[in-house]
């Protein structure tokens, strides 16, 4: 497949958020979480610059903006203010489930998107489309299973936001003309989430003094338990 | 500009709870604020029903006959648990209270939106709103219980955001490649519904079905719902199992209106499938619990099936049975809530056999929880026995036996549970006959009032409340 600069600077974003996807399920230290979600934020809004100057669309420039401030600087910061620092430097060693099958797991994952919407984005004809749906997908689902395999709060927090960046990178695909005023509440609810679980993760870590979710453990059925 | 004004109030509300020398006066300022948002709520009810629709701004504030009865769910549970609240909070709580008041109006801000929004991106935004707020207030009480409940209930339904958004953009694929130029709302979608890809409808309503059906505490997705409403304060319980359950319903069922007119992307017969395992799931738990907050918890997950099984039925008879047994469940499951507050304040347990002779104990407290259990069970003069009946044989008449008898035998499983365990705690004689249950006065009008509509409505349905229920159920598109 032979492609314009433009397209393939893009797809090289694509990739390289996916494998900030599986930096993220496979990196134990939470500080190192934290800067892979970084890290795949500014590539979203580096893909967003390029299909704004590519595709001549003036929203995307926007949306990049948004996406630097609300990802890059405020959620950042955000999570700076409200947790303490020493809940960074942990390493987490009690997976629920170990590093190299969860990122086997997440190779499936991956593959499996492609499999489910790769017909539908082929059936576009749009190039960008073809690569940012399919990774786009596989970014919320590996998130997605991150939430089940990690068992500390920070990570299981940094899962829902990169969740958020792989239907973004999608977004910018297929709705590159969603009113912007759309875009920025999405951007404005995003930082809320951050701020309103960060919060809560602080008072559960003063009450308990833990913010492994499996402490979390005392409400439940005494028969059967569903889950 | 009563769409708007529904929306600015509480937000308006909150922020006077806020500011410091209003904050002694948080609770009147909330009563007397969510009583004006009913008042509007009804007031535009009326103007829909005049008119068909009401429009606030063209292309963002609208409402229809399923958006005005939503409207009216919400505001009518939020005014009573408000109410409810000034006595239950200062009995309950050494919390900060006007910290308390602040988000109630924040969390009733965001639930009043959700309906009145023209278009499905500002309807997710909303529906965020209102999952970070009520997470807050699960959490208020600050116990070990209410923060595992508030972190579990995070977790869940927070995760159903971005799959939603994802859902919400393929949505706009569709529509902008198939329909183009003007601006995306709920109802250009269903005119536009026949001409978009079945296949990018289909992928869209999956996910948002998925993300919002987490919300709503759909089975398999419902282990956050018994916690979070058996922790929570009760005046937000009520809010949350009466409609903060049915708001994310009501996207999923304007959805499913789209997705049914378009004929390629069949979906009705999943609903019913997925509706009856959350009935079958909810039915069965009910029959095992030990917390009568937690029983009235399972039976939310139990009514949210049948509204989805209903509406997956597809036909106008199921349409209208399913939107009667939304407004049913919400003023019912309310009732069951401030009861159950009034019974855990008088003897200070959740507990299911630890309460007994109730009737003895305290003859208000007691008959009202046989009332409402009687009622939320859906024994006959009630108004959800109406609902199920007419979801029931208006399925037998749309030739769908096989899931009719499944949905009935679950029904009966359900009643047979919930009264099992009601029997026990309301008649007998009281293990500790000194207990006194005193009711704050508030929560006694609360609870009066309740009643009303939930006794009334079984045998008598106004015609204003009729021409409503039948203008909504035209949204959920059966034929």
């Amino acid at each position: 497949m032979h492609l314009p600069v433009g397209e393939s600077l893009n797809a090289l974003c694509a990739g390289l958020i996916l494998i900030c996807a599986f930096a993220i399920v496979g990196t134990r230290q939470v500080q190192g979480v934290r800067r892979f979600f970084i890290l795949q934020s500014i590539l979203l809004a580096a893909a967003c610059f390029l299909l704004a100057w590519d595709q001549r669309v003036a929203d995307l420039w926007w949306l990049g903006g948004i996406t630097v401030t609300a990802k890059v600087i405020l959620i950042p910061w955000v999570l700076k203010r409200t947790l303490a620092p020493k809940l960074y430097i942990r390493r987490e060693l009690s997976q629920a489930i170990n590093i190299p099958s969860s990122l086997l797991f997440a190779l499936l994952l991956a593959v499996a998107s492609e499999l489910l919407v790769g017909p539908i984005a082929s059936a576009s004809g749009n190039p960008v489309i073809e690569i940012n749906l399919p990774i786009g997908l596989a970014c919320l689902l590996i998130g997605a299973y991150s939430l089940v395999a990690r068992r500390e709060a920070i990570p299981q927090l940094l899962g829902i936001l990169a969740m958020e960046n792989g239907a973004f990178l999608a977004g910018i695909a297929i709705a590159p003309t969603l009113p912007l005023i759309a875009e920025l509440a999405i951007a404005v609810d995003v930082v809320l989430i951050a701020v309103i679980v960060g919060l809560l993760t602080r008072t559960i870590e003063k009450t308990m003094g833990t913010t492994k979710a499996a402490a979390l453990s005392e409400l439940k059925e005494e028969i059967v338990e569903w889950r | 500009m009563a769409l708007i004004a529904i929306v600015a109030l509480p937000a308006l509300a909150a922020l006077l709870c806020w500011l410091s020398p209003f904050r002694k006066a948080g609770w009147h300022i909330t009563v007397a604020s969510q009583f004006f948002q009913f008042g509007l709520a009804v007031f535009i009810a009326a103007r829909v029903i005049a008119d068909g629709r009401l429009t606030g701004a063209a292309g963002w504030f609208e409402a229809d006959g399923l958006g005005a009865l939503t409207l009216v769910i919400v505001t009518f549970v939020c005014t009573l648990a408000a109410i409810y609240a000034g006595g239950y909070m200062s009995h309950s709580t050494k919390g900060n209270l006007w910290r308390f008041y602040a988000m109630y109006n924040l969390l009733s801000f965001a639930l009043v939106a959700v309906p009145s929004m023209a278009g499905p991106n500002l309807t997710w935004v909303a529906m965020e709103l209102v999952t970070l707020f009520s997470v807050l207030l699960v959490g208020f009480e600050n116990t070990a219980g209410a923060l595992e409940a508030a972190w579990k209930f995070s977790v869940l339904t927070i995760m159903g955001a971005p799959i939603a958004l994802f859902g919400f953009l393929v949505l706009y694929w569709g529509w902008h490649s198939g329909a183009g130029g003007q601006r995306e709302t709920w109802d250009a979608l269903r005119v536009a519904a026949p001409a978009m890809s079945p296949a990018l409808l289909r992928l869209s309503f999956l996910l948002v079905f998925i993300g919002f059906g987490a919300k709503t505490g759909l089975a398999p997705m419902h282990t956050w719902l018994p916690d979070a409403h058996s922790e929570a304060p009760t005046p937000i319980c009520a809010v949350l199992s009466g409609v903060k359950t049915s708001v994310p319903l009501y996207v999923i069922l304007r959805f499913l209106g789209i997705v049914l007119a378009s004929p390629g992307a069949r979906m009705g017969e999943w609903m019913v499938v997925i509706g009856l395992i959350s009935v079958a799931i909810g039915a069965f738990l009910l029959l095992q619990v030990h917390d009568y907050k937690r029983m009235f918890a399972y039976s939310t997950v139990e009514h949210m099936g049948i509204i989805l099984a209903a509406s997956g039925l597809a036909s106008r008879a199921s349409d209208f049975g399913a939107v009667f047994q939304l407004l049913n469940h919400a003023i019912t499951k309310s009732l069951c809530f401030y009861v159950a507050g009034v019974v855990l304040l008088g003897m200070g347990t959740r507990e299911i056999k630890s309460v007994k002779g109730l009737l003895r104990i305290s003859p208000f407290a007691g008959g009202i929880l046989l009332f409402c259990a009687l009622a939320i069970a859906g024994a006959p003069p009630f108004p959800i026995f109406l609902s199920e009946f007419s979801i029931l044989s208006a399925g037998m008449r749309a030739g769908h036996v096989v899931a009719v008898s499944i949905l009935a035998a679950l029904i009966v499983v359900a009643f047979i549970g919930i009264m099992l365990h009601v029997n026990r705690m309301a008649f007998g004689s009281p293990d500790l006959p000194e207990v006194h249950v005193t009711v704050p006065h508030s929560c006694r009008i609360a609870v009066l009032t309740a009643a009303v509509p939930v006794a009334v409505l079984g045998v008598y349905v106004p015609g204003p409340i009729h021409s409503l229920l039948i203008l909504a159920a035209q949204q959920l598109g059966g034929r």
